[in-house]
């Protein structure tokens, strides 16, 4: 598989040419993960739902940057400023989220907002 | 480097497609595959203003969500999933055949990739067509009709309903019995939970309407009470949407300006970045709505 794909790139400029079964996998993996997160909503988790939501689409996301993207063949570069860009992501709404859940605007109504503590 | 510089173009065969600030090929390739996902990273950044309004009214009116969301339908977000990953499947793989310089074979995938965005577009015309017609929109304009409210109106688990009811009571008795909380001119605090120390801070401004009045410690079954303020979803899922279906309607028109250069003969597997370009901003679009759909449609 290996020396089969080597030569493949060898054929074609120095570039990766991603052959076709990975791409059939890779969708069918998707879609079956498709499947998943809309059964998981059968079941009442609670809390883990979202993330269970969360994750799987994580998950998808991966394939889908890895594969479909080709991040897996690249210049690394091309992975660390997509991986900054969701760090950025993160610490945004990760603050906005520490912020949102310190106050209790609704605790008292009308009244300025509790602090938890 | 330099020998390329002292000879200019005379030893080295220098392809049309080659711009003249690139040494070969492959740095024009590189360069313009390391743009490519500078803008994408851009575009990662643009959802997530979005991606945080929506984080933040979740956090604070979870029950806006689990009820509005109801009023969105799940096979429609499924359909819509599973042709945005097939699209994309054509799309990768027309990158593929660019590669090896099937034109016929890439011209007809990346038919069917616009061909895929033709039918995602469709049935969001659809789900906001319904929206339109029932009264599900954003701000002032959410004016939904018996039509919409059909089958989400009624209590579902009156049982539930009781037992809530019972422990707000209980809450309260127990709140009763606690001495009266410091400051004279505090409004009626009998609703409060034990243990919560009122603030002596004057209010600057009264809450908006319909904010409830004590975070509750599960989500309302829906049809309990009333949930206020709905709109907010409805605000935040057709920006989400929208923001992203005019991403949809961008790609197809990229593609199909790659479709023509395709037929035009332009690539080969010596030239396909923009097909390679395209893709990826193609997937892109796949990948936020891999997000979107389950956040928005697939709430528990």
């Amino acid at each position: 598989m290996d020396v089969a794909k080597a030569h493949e790139a060898e054929a074609h400029g120095g570039t990766h040419v991603v052959s076709l079964p990975t791409l059939a996998l890779t969708l069918a993996a998707l879609l079956v993960l498709t499947w998943v997160t809309y059964a998981v909503t059968w079941f009442d988790l609670g809390a883990l739902n979202l993330f269970a939501a969360l994750a799987i689409a994580g998950l998808k996301a991966t394939l889908v940057a890895l594969y479909f993207m080709h991040l897996r063949w690249d210049r690394p570069m091309n992975g660390v400023i997509l991986l900054v860009s969701l760090g950025l992501l993160i610490l945004f709404l990760g603050f906005a989220m520490v912020d949102t859940e310190t106050y209790l605007p609704e605790r008292i109504p009308g009244y300025a907002p509790e602090i938890r503590r | 480097m330099t020998e390329a510089v002292s000879t200019g173009h005379g030893e080295r065969a220098h392809p049309d497609f080659l711009q003249h600030h690139f040494d070969t090929p492959e740095q024009q390739f590189t360069s313009g595959k390391l743009g490519m996902w500078l803008f994408l990273a851009t575009e990662v950044l643009l959802f997530a203003g979005l991606f945080c309004a929506y984080a933040v009214y979740r956090g604070i009116h979870p029950e806006i969500f689990e009820y509005a969301h109801r009023f969105l339908d799940k096979s429609l977000g499924a359909t819509n999933t599973v042709i945005l990953l097939c699209s994309s499947f054509t799309m990768a793989w027309a990158v593929r055949s660019s590669q090896l310089g099937k034109r016929g074979l890439t011209a007809a995938l990346l038919a069917l990739t616009i061909l895929g965005g033709i039918g995602f577009m469709s049935i969001k015309y659809v789900e906001y067509h319904h929206k339109w017609k029932v009264g599900l929109l954003w701000g002032t304009h959410y004016h939904p009709s018996a039509e919409a409210m059909e089958g989400h109106g009624a209590p579902e688990d009156t049982a539930a309903g009781v037992a809530h009811q019972d422990e707000t009571d209980a809450a309260e008795s127990a709140a009763a019995a606690e001495p009266p909380a410091a400051g004279p001119q505090l409004p009626d605090l009998s609703g409060l939970p034990a243990g919560v120390e009122p603030t002596n801070v004057p209010h600057g401004a009264v809450g908006p309407e319909g904010t409830i009045a004590e975070r509750p410690a599960e989500v309302l079954p829906v049809g309990e009470e009333e949930v206020k303020n709905v709109h907010i979803f409805f605000g935040i899922y057709f920006l989400m949407t929208g923001l992203h279906g005019i991403h949809v309607l961008v790609g197809m028109g990229l593609i199909g300006w790659v479709l023509r250069r395709t037929l035009r003969g332009d690539f080969g597997p010596e030239y396909y970045t923009p097909v390679d370009l395209v893709g990826l901003y193609w997937h892109l679009v796949d990948l936020i709505w891999i997000f979107l759909f389950p956040l928005l449609y697939l709430i528990h």
